[in-house]
Protein backbone atom coordinates (compact mmCIF):
# COMPACT_ATOMS: atom_id res chain seq x y z
CA UNK A 1 0.00 0.00 0.00
CA UNK A 2 1.56 3.31 -1.10
CA UNK A 3 0.00 6.18 0.83
CA UNK A 4 0.63 9.71 -0.44
CA UNK A 5 -1.31 12.72 0.75
CA UNK A 6 -3.40 10.49 2.95
CA UNK A 7 -4.58 8.47 -0.05
CA UNK A 8 -3.57 4.81 -0.12
CA UNK A 9 -3.10 3.00 -3.40
CA UNK A 10 -2.63 -0.76 -3.30
CA UNK A 11 -0.30 -2.21 -5.89
CA UNK A 12 -0.53 -5.96 -6.46
CA UNK A 13 2.19 -7.98 -8.14
CA UNK A 14 3.09 -11.65 -8.05
CA UNK A 15 6.73 -10.87 -8.87
CA UNK A 16 8.65 -10.91 -5.59
CA UNK A 17 11.66 -9.04 -6.99
CA UNK A 18 9.46 -6.22 -8.32
CA UNK A 19 7.55 -6.15 -5.05
CA UNK A 20 10.82 -5.74 -3.13
CA UNK A 21 11.85 -2.96 -5.51
CA UNK A 22 8.60 -1.11 -4.84
CA UNK A 23 8.92 -1.57 -1.09
CA UNK A 24 12.36 0.03 -1.21
CA UNK A 25 11.48 2.76 -3.70
CA UNK A 26 8.48 3.98 -1.69
CA UNK A 27 9.81 3.29 1.79
CA UNK A 28 8.44 5.92 4.14
CA UNK A 29 5.22 5.91 2.15
CA UNK A 30 4.37 2.23 2.52
CA UNK A 31 1.47 1.73 4.91
CA UNK A 32 0.00 -1.75 4.81
CA UNK A 33 -2.49 -0.87 7.51
CA UNK A 34 -4.13 1.87 5.44
CA UNK A 35 -7.42 1.28 3.65
CA UNK A 36 -6.84 1.39 -0.08
CA UNK A 37 -8.77 3.95 -2.04
CA UNK A 38 -7.50 2.50 -5.32
CA UNK A 39 -6.04 -0.86 -6.20
CA UNK A 40 -3.94 -1.72 -9.23
CA UNK A 41 -2.98 -5.17 -10.46
CA UNK A 42 0.34 -5.07 -12.24
CA UNK A 43 0.95 -7.22 -15.29
CA UNK A 44 4.71 -7.27 -15.85
CA UNK A 45 4.74 -7.49 -19.59
CA UNK A 46 5.81 -4.97 -22.18
CA UNK A 47 2.83 -2.91 -23.40
CA UNK A 48 1.80 -3.57 -26.98
CA UNK A 49 1.08 -1.25 -29.82
CA UNK A 50 2.95 1.74 -28.37
CA UNK A 51 5.96 3.64 -29.64
CA UNK A 52 8.69 3.54 -26.94
CA UNK A 53 8.87 7.33 -26.79
CA UNK A 54 5.13 7.97 -27.00
CA UNK A 55 4.09 10.85 -24.70
CA UNK A 56 1.68 10.38 -21.84
CA UNK A 57 -2.00 10.28 -22.73
CA UNK A 58 -4.88 10.26 -20.28
CA UNK A 59 -8.43 9.90 -21.52
CA UNK A 60 -11.80 9.08 -20.03
CA UNK A 61 -14.27 6.72 -21.70
CA UNK A 62 -17.38 5.13 -20.27
CA UNK A 63 -16.41 6.10 -16.73
CA UNK A 64 -12.93 4.57 -16.94
CA UNK A 65 -9.62 6.35 -17.04
CA UNK A 66 -7.08 5.18 -19.62
CA UNK A 67 -3.45 6.17 -19.12
CA UNK A 68 -0.59 5.32 -21.40
CA UNK A 69 2.92 6.28 -22.30
CA UNK A 70 5.58 4.48 -24.30
CA UNK A 71 6.42 2.32 -21.28
CA UNK A 72 3.01 1.49 -19.76
CA UNK A 73 -0.69 1.08 -20.32
CA UNK A 74 -3.06 1.47 -17.41
CA UNK A 75 -6.74 1.77 -16.75
CA UNK A 76 -8.69 2.67 -13.68
CA UNK A 77 -12.38 2.58 -12.85
CA UNK A 78 -12.87 5.33 -10.27
CA UNK A 79 -16.26 4.01 -9.17
CA UNK A 80 -14.85 0.68 -7.98
CA UNK A 81 -11.31 1.95 -7.35
CA UNK A 82 -9.92 -1.00 -9.34
CA UNK A 83 -7.43 -0.81 -12.13
CA UNK A 84 -4.59 -2.57 -13.87
CA UNK A 85 -1.21 -1.60 -15.23
CA UNK A 86 0.75 -3.30 -17.96
CA UNK A 87 4.42 -2.43 -17.78
CA UNK A 88 7.89 -3.90 -17.55
CA UNK A 89 9.70 -4.01 -14.17
CA UNK A 90 10.51 -0.33 -14.52
CA UNK A 91 9.76 1.70 -11.39
CA UNK A 92 9.41 4.91 -13.44
CA UNK A 93 6.29 3.46 -15.03
CA UNK A 94 4.44 2.85 -11.76
CA UNK A 95 5.72 6.25 -10.61
CA UNK A 96 3.98 7.91 -13.55
CA UNK A 97 0.75 5.99 -12.96
CA UNK A 98 0.73 7.08 -9.33
CA UNK A 99 1.29 10.72 -10.28
CA UNK A 100 -1.49 10.62 -12.85
CA UNK A 101 -3.90 8.87 -10.48
CA UNK A 102 -3.26 11.34 -7.69
CA UNK A 103 -3.56 14.32 -10.03
CA UNK A 104 -6.98 13.11 -11.17
CA UNK A 105 -8.12 12.49 -7.61
CA UNK A 106 -6.83 15.83 -6.36
CA UNK A 107 -8.54 17.76 -9.17
CA UNK A 108 -11.91 16.41 -8.06
CA UNK A 109 -11.40 17.96 -4.63
CA UNK A 110 -9.71 21.27 -5.40
CA UNK A 111 -6.11 20.07 -5.04
CA UNK A 112 -3.27 19.48 -7.48
CA UNK A 113 0.29 18.38 -8.10
CA UNK A 114 2.72 21.21 -8.75
CA UNK A 115 6.17 21.20 -10.32
CA UNK A 116 7.81 22.59 -7.22
CA UNK A 117 10.03 21.79 -4.29
CA UNK A 118 8.40 22.17 -0.91
CA UNK A 119 9.51 22.19 2.70
CA UNK A 120 8.06 22.68 6.14
CA UNK A 121 9.54 25.26 8.47
CA UNK A 122 8.04 26.44 11.74
CA UNK A 123 4.95 24.35 11.08
CA UNK A 124 4.27 25.98 7.71
CA UNK A 125 4.78 24.65 4.21
CA UNK A 126 6.48 26.68 1.50
CA UNK A 127 6.42 25.78 -2.18
CA UNK A 128 9.13 26.73 -4.67
CA UNK A 129 7.81 26.45 -8.18
CA UNK A 130 9.58 26.44 -11.50
CA UNK A 131 10.38 24.39 -14.56
CA UNK A 132 13.50 22.29 -14.91
CA UNK A 133 16.55 24.41 -14.21
CA UNK A 134 14.70 27.08 -12.24
CA UNK A 135 16.36 26.06 -8.98
CA UNK A 136 13.95 23.70 -7.23
CA UNK A 137 16.61 21.17 -6.31
CA UNK A 138 19.06 23.96 -5.44
CA UNK A 139 16.59 25.51 -2.99
CA UNK A 140 15.98 22.05 -1.51
CA UNK A 141 19.72 21.39 -1.14
CA UNK A 142 20.21 24.73 0.60
CA UNK A 143 17.45 24.10 3.14
CA UNK A 144 18.63 24.55 6.74
CA UNK A 145 18.46 21.80 9.34
CA UNK A 146 15.22 23.14 10.82
CA UNK A 147 13.39 22.71 7.50
CA UNK A 148 11.80 19.38 6.60
CA UNK A 149 11.89 18.59 2.91
CA UNK A 150 8.61 17.40 1.40
CA UNK A 151 9.96 17.06 -2.14
CA UNK A 152 12.45 18.63 -4.51
CA UNK A 153 10.33 18.01 -7.61
CA UNK A 154 6.57 17.44 -7.31
CA UNK A 155 4.50 18.97 -4.52
CA UNK A 156 1.21 17.52 -3.39
CA UNK A 157 -1.41 20.09 -2.42
CA UNK A 158 -4.71 19.01 -1.01
CA UNK A 159 -7.63 21.24 -0.05
CA UNK A 160 -9.22 20.60 3.30
CA UNK A 161 -12.05 23.05 3.97
CA UNK A 162 -10.50 26.45 3.35
CA UNK A 163 -6.96 25.28 4.14
CA UNK A 164 -4.45 24.03 1.59
CA UNK A 165 -2.18 21.34 2.97
CA UNK A 166 1.13 20.28 1.38
CA UNK A 167 2.22 16.67 1.76
CA UNK A 168 5.56 14.96 1.35
CA UNK A 169 5.91 12.78 -1.72
CA UNK A 170 8.23 10.04 -2.94
CA UNK A 171 8.51 11.84 -6.29
CA UNK A 172 12.13 12.90 -6.27
CA UNK A 173 14.04 15.04 -8.73
CA UNK A 174 17.79 15.42 -9.03
CA UNK A 175 18.14 15.18 -5.28
CA UNK A 176 17.19 11.51 -5.68
CA UNK A 177 15.82 11.52 -2.19
CA UNK A 178 12.28 10.82 -1.04
CA UNK A 179 10.51 13.56 0.82
CA UNK A 180 9.44 13.19 4.42
CA UNK A 181 5.97 11.76 4.84
CA UNK A 182 4.58 14.72 6.75
CA UNK A 183 2.30 17.64 5.94
CA UNK A 184 1.66 21.25 6.86
CA UNK A 185 -0.62 24.10 5.79
CA UNK A 186 0.71 26.01 2.78
CA UNK A 187 1.87 29.44 3.85
CA UNK A 188 3.27 30.76 0.55
CA UNK A 189 4.33 29.86 -2.96
CA UNK A 190 7.55 31.23 -4.42
CA UNK A 191 8.03 31.44 -8.18
CA UNK A 192 11.75 30.88 -8.63
CA UNK A 193 14.14 33.09 -10.54
CA UNK A 194 17.92 33.06 -10.28
CA UNK A 195 19.76 36.33 -9.93
CA UNK A 196 22.58 38.19 -8.26
CA UNK A 197 20.64 39.14 -5.16
CA UNK A 198 18.10 37.57 -2.82
CA UNK A 199 14.74 39.26 -2.87
CA UNK A 200 11.07 38.46 -2.47
CA UNK A 201 8.46 40.41 -4.41
CA UNK A 202 4.70 39.96 -4.15
CA UNK A 203 3.04 38.84 -7.34
CA UNK A 204 -0.37 40.03 -8.54
CA UNK A 205 -3.24 37.59 -8.82
CA UNK A 206 -3.04 37.21 -12.58
CA UNK A 207 0.70 36.54 -12.54
CA UNK A 208 0.18 34.20 -9.58
CA UNK A 209 -2.44 32.29 -11.53
CA UNK A 210 -0.22 32.07 -14.59
CA UNK A 211 2.74 30.99 -12.44
CA UNK A 212 0.81 28.18 -10.77
CA UNK A 213 -0.90 27.05 -13.97
CA UNK A 214 2.43 26.96 -15.82
CA UNK A 215 3.74 24.52 -13.22
CA UNK A 216 0.62 22.43 -12.73
CA UNK A 217 0.97 18.74 -13.43
CA UNK A 218 -2.13 17.66 -15.22
CA UNK A 219 -2.43 15.09 -17.93
CA UNK A 220 -6.08 14.47 -18.74
CA UNK A 221 -7.33 15.42 -22.20
CA UNK A 222 -10.86 15.78 -20.98
CA UNK A 223 -12.47 19.25 -20.77
CA UNK A 224 -14.33 18.64 -17.52
CA UNK A 225 -11.18 17.54 -15.70
CA UNK A 226 -9.13 20.36 -17.21
CA UNK A 227 -11.81 22.72 -15.96
CA UNK A 228 -11.52 21.29 -12.44
CA UNK A 229 -7.72 21.59 -12.42
CA UNK A 230 -7.93 25.17 -13.69
CA UNK A 231 -10.48 26.16 -11.05
CA UNK A 232 -8.37 24.50 -8.35
CA UNK A 233 -5.34 26.60 -9.31
CA UNK A 234 -7.37 29.85 -9.51
CA UNK A 235 -9.03 29.22 -6.14
CA UNK A 236 -5.63 28.47 -4.65
CA UNK A 237 -4.01 31.78 -5.66
CA UNK A 238 -6.93 33.66 -4.16
CA UNK A 239 -6.17 32.07 -0.79
CA UNK A 240 -2.40 31.60 -0.68
CA UNK A 241 0.10 34.44 -1.25
CA UNK A 242 2.43 34.01 -4.20
CA UNK A 243 5.80 35.73 -4.48
CA UNK A 244 8.64 35.88 -6.93
CA UNK A 245 11.81 34.71 -5.25
CA UNK A 246 15.00 35.81 -6.93
CA UNK A 247 17.94 34.14 -5.28
CA UNK A 248 21.61 33.59 -5.23
CA UNK A 249 22.37 29.89 -4.85
CA UNK A 250 23.60 29.98 -1.28
CA UNK A 251 22.01 29.41 2.11
CA UNK A 252 21.27 33.09 2.77
CA UNK A 253 18.12 32.76 0.66
CA UNK A 254 16.52 30.78 3.47
CA UNK A 255 16.73 33.85 5.71
CA UNK A 256 13.79 35.13 3.66
CA UNK A 257 11.70 31.99 4.10
CA UNK A 258 9.51 31.07 7.06
CA UNK B 1 -21.39 38.20 -36.83
CA UNK B 2 -22.42 36.58 -33.58
CA UNK B 3 -20.03 35.30 -30.94
CA UNK B 4 -20.43 32.92 -28.02
CA UNK B 5 -18.09 31.61 -25.36
CA UNK B 6 -16.95 28.11 -26.07
CA UNK B 7 -18.19 25.47 -23.63
CA UNK B 8 -14.88 23.61 -23.85
CA UNK B 9 -12.88 26.13 -21.89
CA UNK B 10 -12.31 27.23 -18.31
CA UNK B 11 -12.06 30.94 -17.53
CA UNK B 12 -11.51 33.13 -14.52
CA UNK B 13 -10.80 36.79 -13.96
CA UNK B 14 -7.76 37.15 -11.71
CA UNK B 15 -6.91 40.69 -10.78
CA UNK B 16 -7.76 42.71 -13.86
CA UNK B 17 -6.96 39.96 -16.35
CA UNK B 18 -9.06 37.19 -17.85
CA UNK B 19 -7.33 33.83 -17.97
CA UNK B 20 -8.81 31.24 -20.28
CA UNK B 21 -7.69 27.64 -20.61
CA UNK B 22 -8.61 25.38 -23.49
CA UNK B 23 -10.27 22.20 -22.28
CA UNK B 24 -8.95 20.38 -25.30
CA UNK B 25 -5.21 20.91 -24.96
CA UNK B 26 -4.79 22.96 -21.73
CA UNK B 27 -3.33 25.93 -23.62
CA UNK B 28 -3.59 29.01 -21.42
CA UNK B 29 -4.55 32.41 -22.83
CA UNK B 30 -4.62 35.82 -21.21
CA UNK B 31 -7.17 38.16 -22.75
CA UNK B 32 -6.37 41.83 -23.03
CA UNK B 33 -8.95 44.46 -22.09
CA UNK B 34 -10.70 44.46 -25.47
CA UNK B 35 -10.75 40.69 -25.71
CA UNK B 36 -12.14 40.50 -22.17
CA UNK B 37 -15.01 42.80 -23.11
CA UNK B 38 -15.81 40.66 -26.15
CA UNK B 39 -15.53 37.52 -24.08
CA UNK B 40 -17.87 38.72 -21.35
CA UNK B 41 -20.42 40.01 -23.88
CA UNK B 42 -20.31 36.88 -26.06
CA UNK B 43 -23.79 35.52 -25.32
CA UNK B 44 -24.49 34.17 -28.79
CA UNK B 45 -27.46 36.54 -29.17
CA UNK B 46 -26.04 40.05 -29.32
CA UNK B 47 -24.56 40.94 -32.70
CA UNK B 48 -20.87 41.77 -32.57
CA UNK B 49 -21.61 45.17 -34.11
CA UNK B 50 -23.83 46.02 -31.16
CA UNK B 51 -21.21 44.82 -28.66
CA UNK B 52 -18.63 47.03 -30.32
CA UNK B 53 -20.92 50.08 -30.41
CA UNK B 54 -22.06 49.77 -26.83
CA UNK B 55 -19.04 48.38 -25.04
CA UNK B 56 -15.89 49.20 -27.00
CA UNK B 57 -16.27 52.47 -28.92
CA UNK B 58 -17.13 54.48 -25.85
CA UNK B 59 -14.65 52.72 -23.59
CA UNK B 60 -11.67 53.19 -25.88
CA UNK B 61 -12.74 56.25 -27.87
CA UNK B 62 -12.37 54.57 -31.24
CA UNK B 63 -14.38 54.94 -34.43
CA UNK B 64 -16.97 52.25 -35.02
CA UNK B 65 -15.85 50.92 -38.43
CA UNK B 66 -12.26 50.47 -37.27
CA UNK B 67 -13.32 49.01 -33.94
CA UNK B 68 -15.66 46.53 -35.63
CA UNK B 69 -13.01 45.44 -38.09
CA UNK B 70 -10.54 44.86 -35.23
CA UNK B 71 -13.18 43.06 -33.17
CA UNK B 72 -14.01 40.72 -36.06
CA UNK B 73 -10.35 39.84 -36.49
CA UNK B 74 -9.95 39.31 -32.75
CA UNK B 75 -13.06 37.12 -32.62
CA UNK B 76 -11.77 34.99 -35.47
CA UNK B 77 -8.41 34.61 -33.75
CA UNK B 78 -10.08 33.53 -30.53
CA UNK B 79 -12.29 31.14 -32.49
CA UNK B 80 -9.23 29.54 -34.09
CA UNK B 81 -7.96 28.81 -30.58
CA UNK B 82 -11.30 27.30 -29.59
CA UNK B 83 -12.15 30.04 -27.09
CA UNK B 84 -15.05 31.59 -28.96
CA UNK B 85 -17.63 30.27 -31.34
CA UNK B 86 -18.32 32.55 -34.30
CA UNK B 87 -21.37 32.46 -36.56
CA UNK B 88 -23.23 34.65 -39.00
CA UNK B 89 -26.47 33.91 -37.16
CA UNK B 90 -27.45 33.72 -33.47
CA UNK B 91 -25.86 30.78 -31.68
CA UNK B 92 -28.37 28.58 -29.90
CA UNK B 93 -27.46 27.10 -26.53
CA UNK B 94 -24.55 29.47 -26.04
CA UNK B 95 -22.61 29.16 -22.76
CA UNK B 96 -24.74 31.21 -20.43
CA UNK B 97 -22.62 31.35 -17.30
CA UNK B 98 -21.01 34.71 -16.69
CA UNK B 99 -17.30 34.45 -17.01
Amino acid sequence: MIAIGGVAVAVNTTDSAFFALLQERYSGFVDDAAAAEFEFDIDLRRPVGLQPDAPVQVTCRDGRWYMQRGDFQAELEPASGRGRIRQTANPYSIDAVLRITHSLLLARHGGFLLHSASAVRNGKAFLFAGVSGAGKTTIARLAPRDATLLTDEISYVRKSGEVYQAFGTPFAGELAKLGENVSAPVSAVYLLAQGDTNRVEPVGEADAGRGVLANLLFFAEEPDMVHKAFEAACDFVKCVPVYRLTFVPDQRVWELIG
Amino acid sequence: MYIARSSRIAARKLGEEMLVMSGLDSTLFTLNATATILWQAADGETPLQQIVERRICGEFDVAQPEALRDAEMLAETLARHGILVVSDRPIAGAASSKA
